[in-house]
């Protein structure tokens, strides 16, 4: 881009008055100086994360192993999606590139191609933030397990699913002998509350209505332990590899009818993947991101309507396009950090 | 234009069809560039894993290429490069200067508190 910019003037006459020292119109110096503070938000919200990430070193998450799945694929797909989601805003970013481009050249026809092309990437952006945001909060099938050493310790491994329950003891709806059987969805929700709450019992599950049944599930496969907090038996970091003995240790705990031994998922008081400040973490740097993700999703549909009803072409220029790009790129740049920092160090 | 002490920059913004192609050809280059950096990252990530002896050495080696992707999304697709030198360094020098303080107070700070909790 040439512009203004590139013309050669001597101090004197920029530092003048009468003309910008910047070269630029008010309105993009404005974006500029708006991005600047944007990006000292960021920086804060990076700043405190980093903080908290070396207090805690060995019981914070690894990226790899808490971000490891795709839809309708499952696990061991180590940041694979996390990189999809930084190529699709690094793709909408460069299709807004070629917006402001096409601009340049008045090219009204080519705007509006990439400028759609660049909302869509965004919407798919936003999209897949919403599953991982899902994704997070509802957890793994294992959750993260308190051993009896009061040490904790997150799971890896194969779930048996959970067939049907078998009832013992009568209950307000069910009779003694009657299968209770549920979407597989639903029953490994109750299934899961039940533990949470500490209403499993050797194998025995007490569901809501007061009857006790037998919790037919197929076994769990290939466990691993690793701890993430010490106890007074095992040491941080240490992995219980031994599939057989991780499996024991795993059912022992999930058994034993203790409430609050098993968490799964996370919300902003506790999570399954390390420490209470990295589940507050992800909600508000990834969520302020988001947010902004979606407001710069707005502000392109806004500016294409204008494009389309040749606003801007009649005003000579499109550098309502370069501005709502420099938000745009701006969006990109800031999840470039949070990529690094969040889920790859 | 009603006042004749306004300059239009907006309207130097403009380019020819020739000048386009060789901004677009940049434009992919960079393209290119960023999502095999991206690629590189994933790759490394998921391969060498915390504990290992390398660890700190890829750490490294990933804030580096985070500071060159971030150094080509402000230079070339926010055309920061091709601002006047007094913009450049209104937007960047608050970070070399607040940033870098920042961080090396949060790792003092932060090693510190993990040795007092230990």
């Amino acid at each position: 881009m040439a512009g203004h910019a590139s013309k050669e003037i001597d101090s004197k006459t920029l530092w003048g008055g009468k003309v910008s020292p910047f070269s630029t119109s008010y309105g993009k110096l404005m974006m500029w100086f708006f991005l600047v503070s944007d990006a000292l938000t960021f920086s804060g919200l990076l700043i405190a994360y980093g903080f908290t990430r070396h207090a805690f070193q060995g019981s914070w998450p690894i990226g790899e192993e808490t971000f490891n799945s795709l839809p309708f694929l499952g696990h061991g797909y180590p940041l694979i999606y996390v990189a999809l989601m930084t190529f699709i805003l690094i793709v909408s970013s460069v299709t807004m590139v070629l917006a402001v481009e096409a601009g340049h050249r008045m090219d009204r026809k080519g705007v509006t191609k990439w400028m759609i092309a660049t909302v869509i990437g965004g919407f798919f952006f936003v999209g897949s933030q919403a599953w991982e945001w899902s994704h997070f909060i509802h957890g793994s099938e294992f959750g993260k397990v308190e051993l009896a050493d009061g040490s904790q310790a997150i799971v890896k491994g194969h779930w048996g699913d959970v067939k049907n329950f078998t009832v013992t003891v009568d209950g307000d709806h069910h009779e003694k002998g009657d299968v209770i059987t549920m979407k597989e969805e639903d029953i490994q929700h109750t299934y899961r509350h039940a533990v949470a709450d500490g209403h499993l019992h050797e194998g025995m599950i007490t569901l809501h209505d007061g009857s006790v049944a037998r919790v037919n599930k197929a076994v769990n496969h290939d466990m691993i332990l690793i701890v993430k907090e010490a106890g007074g038996k095992y040491k941080q970091g240490q992995k219980i590899e031994d599939h057989k003995e991780a499996a024991k240790m795993y059912e022992e705990v999930v058994n034993a009818g203790d409430a609050g031994r098993v968490i799964y998922g996370a919300n902003l008081e506790q999570n399954e993947y390390g420490p209470q400040q990295y589940g507050q973490f992800f909600f508000f740097i990834t969520g302020f991101h988001g947010f902004h993700v979606f407001s710069g999703v707005v502000f392109n549909l806004i500016i294409l309507l204008g494009v389309l009803r040749g606003l801007y072409h009649r005003r000579g220029h499109y550098e309502m396009i370069e501005k709502t790009g420099l938000y745009w790129h701006f969006v990109d740049l800031v999840w470039v950090f949070v990529f690094t920092f969040f889920y790859l160090v | 234009m009603l006042r004749d002490d306004i300059v239009e920059y907006s309207l130097d913004g403009h380019h020819s069809e020739e000048a386009g192609k060789k901004i677009r050809k940049k434009i992919w280059m960079v393209t290119g560039i960023l999502t095999l950096i991206t690629a590189i990252e994933v790759a490394i990530g998921a391969t060498v894993h915390q504990d290992s002896d390398y660890w700190t050495t890829v750490k490294i080696f990933f804030i580096i290429l985070t500071l060159v992707k971030a150094a080509y999304i402000v230079l070339v697709f926010m055309h920061l490069g091709d601002e006047r030198k007094i913009l450049k360094w209104v937007v960047l020098i608050p970070y070399f200067i607040f940033a870098l303080y920042l961080i090396a107070i949060l790792l003092y700070e932060g090693l510190a508190v993990l040795e007092s909790n230990s």
